[in-house]
C-alpha cells in the first residue's frame, strides 16, 4: 500500500523560546529547527512498513516554507521515497493545512496517512483529525501500536485512562504518540542518497486550496515567570516547610 | 448566546474535567446546555442536569456513540451545533479526538486548550509547551473549543436542576469499530484531579522502585505521576504521564522525585502551586522551578519523607 506521511518543520525540542519584545511572536531568527518529534516518529513508522513489506511506496509532504524542504530531505533520507512541499508561509493554522493534506490526499490515493499527534510549536493537536474529517476516513490519533489486517488498520490509541485499540477500515489516518516506536537516525550514505530523490515543490493555488483561517493571534507574551524557592538541608525541614509555611500538608 | 458543552464521564456519571468546562462556559457568558452522547447513558445525564448553571441536558443515547469514537460522534456533535455560538470539550484525550474532527467539518479552525477567556471571541492559550502565551480571536460563526482544565476552576458537581433531553437521529459511519481497552486499575485519586501528586523519573531506576512513591503517596492521599522518561523506559504505564503531551496537572501540591526537569515536563506542571523537587543533581533545572528544593538520594530521602508527613 502507499503512505502518505505529513511532517512539519518546527524549532528544535531543546530550544527554550524567547517571545519578541512586540508581542507578535516568538523569536525564531537563529533558532535551530527540526523536524517535529512526532512527525519523526510518523516517518519511522511508515519505513518499518516498508521494511515488514506492507507498504510499497512512502511519500512525505510538508505544507510550509521553502526551507522545509530540509526537514523533507531528513525525511528521504530516513526512508521515504519521494517528497512534495506545498510551499506556503509560515504560521499556518490546522485547517489550512489540513485542507492542503486533503488535496494531496485526492491526488495521490495513499491507503494510510501518518501524521504527528500535535507540532511542538503551536500545540494545537488538530491536523490529523482535521484531514480525517475532510478525508471522510477514520481516525487513530495518539497511537502506541499500529497493525495492518488485511483491509483493517488495528490501532492501539494512548488514552487518558490506559491504552485503547480500534479497528479502522482503509484507508485511515493514524497520529503518532510518543511510544509508537523509537525514530533511527539516518545514515551518512542514505543522506547522500536522498539527494538524489525525488522533491515536488507545489502552491496552495495550484491545488486549489484556501488557506484563510478563522483564528487570529492578538499577542504572544511570556507566561508569568516562576521564581525559583529555596534549597532546604533536609527532610525533616521540607516537612516543616510544608507544613507550616505553605501549609499544604 | 449559548454553549454546547461536550460532558466527559466515567463510570456512569459526568467526570470532573466536565465541571472545569462548564465554569469555562459560564465565564464567556450565556446558556449553557451540556451534551452526553453515548450508550446507556441515563445516569451520567442525570448527574450533568444537576451541575451547577446547567440550563439543559442533551442526551444521544445510542449504541453507535458507545466508547465515543469520533467518526460517529462528530456528525453528531456538527448536527446540533447549529444554533450554538460554542462548543466546548475539556482537553482530554476523547475531547482532543473529536473536537477538531468537529471543527473541520463546520469550516472553522479550533482554539486548543484554553486556559483562560478574555471575552466571548478571544482566549489565551499556551504555545512551545507553555513558554509563551497566544492570545487568539476567532471569527467563526460556531467557535470550537478545547479547555485546559487547570485554567478552571470547576463548577459544583450538585444544585442544578436542568431539563433533560433526548436528542439525535444515530450517526453511524461504520468505518471504525472499537475492540478493546486496558484501563489502568487505581485505587489513588485522579492524577488530573488531585490535590497532591508524587511523580517520579529516570532517577527511580526502574518500575519497581516506583513502590516508594506509592507508599508515600497512599500517606499523603496522593495521586503519582511520571515523566516522560519514566514512561519510555517502561517504568510505568503511559497514563502517568506529566508534561506538554501527557497530563496536564495543577494541584496544591507536586513533589517531583528523581526528575531533572526538562522543559516538556515543566509544561505539565508548573502552574502548580507548591513544587517540591527532590533529586541528587544539584544542577537538574527542575530546582529552578521548585519552591522547595532538596539534594538528596531519593531512596533516602522519601522513605524519610514518608515516615515525617
Amino acid at each position: 500500500m502507499k503512505v502518505l506521511v505529513a511532517v512539519k518543520r518546527v524549532v528544535d525540542y531543546n530550544v527554550k523560546v524567547r517571545v519578541k519584545a512586540d508581542n507578535s511572536g516568538v523569536d525564531l531568527a537563529n533558532v535551530k529547527m527540526s523536524m517535529n518529534p512526532f512527525c519523526e516518529i510518523a516517518v519511522e513508522e511508515a519505513v518499518r512498513l516498508k521494511e515488514k513489506g506492507v507498504a510499497s511506496e512512502i511519500v512525505v509532504v510538508s505544507v510550509g516554507p521553502t526551507t522545509a524542504q530540509e526537514q523533507l530531505r531528513t525525511a528521504l533520507a530516513l526512508g521515504a521515497d519521494r517528497a512534495i512541499l506545498v510551499e506556503a508561509a509560515d504560521e499556518l493554522n490546522s485547517l489550512a493545512v489540513a485542507k492542503a493534506l486533503k488535496a494531496v490526499v485526492d491526488k495521490e490515493q495513499p491507503q494510510l496517512v501518518i501524521l504527528g499527534k500535535q507540532a511542538i510549536d503551536s500545540d494545537n493537536n488538530q491536523t490529523g483529525q482535521m484531514l480525517a474529517a475532510l478525508t471522510g476516513y477514520a481516525q487513530g490519533t495518539f497511537a502506541s501500536k499500529v497493525e495492518v489486517a488485511g483491509d483493517k488498520l488495528n490501532v492501539t490509541r494512548e488514552i487518558d485512562g490506559g491504552l485503547q485499540t480500534v479497528s479502522l477500515n482503509l484507508p485511515a489516518i493514524v497520529t503518532t504518540d510518543l511510544r509508537l516506536n523509537e525514530p533511527r537516525y539516518a545514515s551518512l550514505p542514505n543522506i547522500m542518497k536522498a539527494k538524489k530523490k525525488p522533491l515536488e515543490t507545489v502552491k496552495p493555488d495550484d491545488l486549489g486550496v484556501s488557506l484563510a483561517s478563522t483564528n487570529k493571534t492578538l499577542k504572544v507574551e511570556a507566561p508569568a515567570a516562576r521564581s525559583a524557592g529555596i534549597k532546604v538541608k533536609s527532610v525533616a525541614e521540607l516537612v516543616e516547610k510544608l507544613k507550616n509555611e505553605a501549609k499544604v500538608i | 448566546m449559548t454553549i454546547l458543552v461536550v460532558a466527559e464521564y466515567e463510570n456512569g456519571a459526568v467526570a470532573p474535567s466536565t465541571l472545569n468546562t462548564v465554569a469555562a462556559a459560564a465565564k464567556i457568558g450565556g446558556d449553557v446546555h451540556v451534551l452526553v452522547a453515548g450508550q446507556n447513558v441515563g445516569g451520567v445525564a442525570e448527574s450533568a442536569a444537576k451541575i451547577a448553571g446547567v440550563a439543559k441536558v442533551l442526551v444521544a443515547d445510542n449504541a453507535a456513540y458507545a466508547h465515543v469514537l469520533p467518526e460517529n460522534i462528530a456528525p453528531l456533535i456538527v448536527e446540533l451545533a447549529t444554533g450554538y455560538s460554542h462548543v466546548l470539550a475539556p482537553a482530554t484525550t476523547n475531547g482532543k479526538n473529536i473536537l477538531p474532527r468537529v471543527a473541520a467539518l463546520l469550516d472553522v479552525d479550533q482554539i486548543s486548550e484554553i486556559i483562560s477567556v478574555e471575552s466571548a471571541d478571544t482566549f489565551k492559550r499556551p504555545i512551545y509547551a507553555g513558554n509563551a502565551i497566544a492570545t487568539v480571536q476567532s471569527s467563526a460563526a460556531v467557535k470550537v473549543i478545547t479547555v485546559r482544565t487547570t485554567g478552571f476552576d470547576a463548577v459544583a458537581a450538585e444544585g442544578g436542576s436542568a431539563a433533560v433531553e433526548a436528542v439525535g437521529a444515530a450517526h453511524n459511519a461504520g468505518i471504525s469499530t472499537f475492540v478493546g481497552e486496558e484501563l489502568a486499575k487505581c485505587d489513588r485519586p485522579e492524577l488530573t484531579a488531585a490535590k497532591i501528586v508524587v511523580s517520579g523519573g529516570r532517577g527511580m531506576g526502574n518500575g519497581d522502585n516506583f513502590k516508594h512513591l506509592y507508599s508515600l503517596a497512599d500517606k499523603l492521599g496522593a495521586a503519582v505521576g511520571a515523566s516522560r522518561a519514566a514512561v519510555d523506559a517502561g517504568f510505568v504505564p503511559n497514563d502517568m504521564q506529566v508534561g506538554q503531551t501527557g497530563k496536564i496537572v495543577a494541584p496544591q501540591l507536586y513533589i517531583a522525585v528523581g526528575i531533572s526537569g526538562a522543559i516538556q515536563h515543566l509544561a505539565g506542571m508548573k502552574d502548580s502551586k507548591v513544587i517540591v523537587a527532590i533529586n541528587k543533581d544539584e544542577e537538574a533545572p527542575i530546582f529552578q522551578v521548585a519552591d522547595y528544593g532538596l539534594v538528596a538520594d531519593l531512596f533516602e530521602a522519601v522513605p524519610e519523607l514518608e515516615k515525617l508527613v
